[in-house]
């Protein structure tokens, strides 16, 4: 019983793994919270359900799909809302972030024509396999597998490849980074396009794990997933992606014991309790310097 | 000539850092900048970087004018900085700051045959190639963040103040291995507080205050002018 809330704690807190990885990206490169972040991700699961549900195209070239529609708007996103205002004060941006975030809400629900949930199609024969004490869904498989092997690939690109070291040296030190030849615009972009790769699979899963998509999806999950982020140490990737998992089990544990009034607040209680205690998340950086 | 400062006036805010300030550095020299705290010395070099913006004249190096480049296409000119504080990326092994201070640089078996280079002058580097450049010693610091601004090949190479905060010893060795540097064909604009150190390698020194160049002149003049040994160095 126990065991078996842990797999479901995991599988959701994969998918807010993958989204708290683009808002501690981006704050680790330019120190802005990203709040039109969710609504990418919102935005991703659309796509993926258009492409199943009206183009019955395979659920992983949906994915794909979403991937490559959300990161050119984020980037976008970027280039538009934020980087006019890079220079002005660090309010300016976050505003321009929330009005970004609630501009796309509106727009989708206008397309859409109201804001009620969609079902999305189940595509994905749902077969149960049993281990033991405990059973996991297909669904549950292909969300653990798929952002598994997205979080290695980010890895991999952060840790190995020459962007990736640039990206590590960008939001280390923006300016010397400039001072290499690194042309930190196109690093921004780059985080941004990363960012919004990760949370358009993350739409998909989700939409279809809940079997729901609809236009505010990226509200509450933004905020939790950011929770996320801040709890395992803004700034640091494997940070988010503990603070993602953490946050799924405990809300998971939480309403398995009967919290489920509860539920949207978990995070949150998280949160405050992380930060008492350790006030640069779990696998923080020390505070940085700023320049 | 290769840099050619033209009367440039940066402020920051409502605070004005240069007021008029006209330098010029012949290919193959060293030429040092020297000057008081505040005096301007960073934000000059800053300025010819692209970091900060002159709101007035202009800077040119090799008859290219800089004043609305971005950093990196200058770095790609053939400028390089070892920034004031060293400045190294401490989250990043040794040899992932000098792979990025050689980003410019297109082809990989370019940047390896660099680094080499680099570790054949710093051994200590070499030795410490996979630990963290935040975990070095100040010196060994500096001499990464030297290495690091070499990697791209430059031209002109601009120090800020690469003694500070380091012994005597270490003082000297940094010295050596700017004339070394020069000598190998590049050319360099020193900012020092350590003046002695500084007029006894350039050719040629400017000297500002309070955003303006009081004094110029060949660097063993300005070595015996009363004046620049009154205030500068410490008689
Ligand atoms: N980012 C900044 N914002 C505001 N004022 C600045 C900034 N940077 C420098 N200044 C001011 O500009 C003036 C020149 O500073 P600069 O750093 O160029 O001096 P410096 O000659 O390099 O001094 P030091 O020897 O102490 O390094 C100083 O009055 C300084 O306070
Ligand atoms: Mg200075």
């Amino acid at each position: 019983m126990l065991l078996q809330q842990l797999v479901n704690g995991l599988t959701l807190g994969t998918t807010y793994a993958l989204i708290a990885l683009g808002y501690t990206m981006v704050y680790g490169i330019i120190q802005l919270i990203n709040f039109a972040h969710g609504e990418v991700y919102m935005i991703g699961a659309f796509v993926g359900l258009i492409m199943v549900a009206v183009y019955k195209v395979n659920f992983f070239l949906a994915m794909l799909v979403a991937m490559a529609v959300c990161v050119p708007l984020a980037v976008l996103i970027e280039r538009v809302a934020y980087r006019p205002l890079r220079k002005s004060t660090r309010l300016a941006p976050l505003i321009s972030a929330l009005g970004v975030s609630i501009f796309l809400q509106t727009l989708v629900t206008l397309i859409k024509g109201s804001p009620n949930p969609l079902a999305f199609p189940q595509v994905i024969q749902d077969t149960v396999y049993v281990l033991g004490p405990v059973k996991f869904s297909t669904i549950q498989v292909i969300i653990l597998v798929v952002a598994s092997l997205l979080m290695v690939f980010l890895q991999f690109i952060v840790k190995y490849t020459k962007v990736g070291k640039a990206m590590r040296a960008t939001s280390e030190d923006y300016e010397t980074a400039g001072l290499m030849g690194i042309n930190v615009n196109s690093i921004v972009s780059f985080t941004f396009a990363l960012g919004a790769a990760l949370a358009a699979a993350g739409g998909v899963l989700v939409g279809m794990y809940f079997n729901s998509v609809h236009p505010f999806m990226g509200v509450s999950v933004g905020l939790k997933s950011f929770c996320a982020a801040v709890v395992g140490g803004i700034g640091s990737i494997p940070g988010a992606m503990l603070g993602g998992i953490f946050i799924g089990i405990v809300e998971v544990l939480g309403v398995a014991a009967g919290f489920d009034t509860y539920k949207e607040a978990i995070a949150f209680g998280l949160l405050i309790l992380v930060l008492l205690f350790r006030p640069t998340g779990l696998l923080g950086l020390p505070i940085q310097r700023k320049v | 000539m290769l840099l050619n400062i033209d009367n440039i006036t940066v402020s920051y805010g409502g605070v004005r850092a240069l007021r008029g300030v006209s330098c010029q550095v012949e290919e193959g020299e060293i030429v040092a900048l020297i000057g008081a705290n505040g005096a301007g010395k960073s934000t000059t070099l800053k300025a010819i970087c692209g970091l900060v913006r002159p709101q007035s004249g202009t800077i040119t190096f090799d008859n290219k004018v800089l004043n609305k480049m971005p950093p990196h296409k200058i770095v790609s000119l053939g400028i390089s900085q070892v920034p004031e504080g060293r400045r190294v990326f401490t989250r990043l092994t040794v040899l992932e700051n000098l792979e990025m201070g050689g980003y410019t640089r297109k082809k990989a078996g370019e940047v390896k045959d660099s680094i080499k280079n680099i570790f054949k002058r710093f051994p200590r580097l070499e030795e410490r190639k996979n630990q963290l450049a935040g975990t070095l010693s100040g010196g060994e610091q500096q001499m990464l963040a030297i290495g690091r601004a070499l990697m791209s090949k430059p031209r002109l190479l601009l120090l800020d103040e690469p003694s500070m905060g380091l012994a005597p010893m270490l003082v000297q060795e940094i010295f050596t291995i700017i004339s070394e540097i020069n000598l190998a064909g590049t050319t360099i604009l020193l900012v020092e507080q350590n003046a002695n150190m500084a007029l006894s390698i350039a050719n040629w020194a400017y000297v500002l205050e309070t955003g303006e160049i009081v004094l110029s002149g060949p660097a063993a003049e300005l070595a015996n002018n009363p004046d620049v040994r009154k205030a500068y160095l410490g008689e």
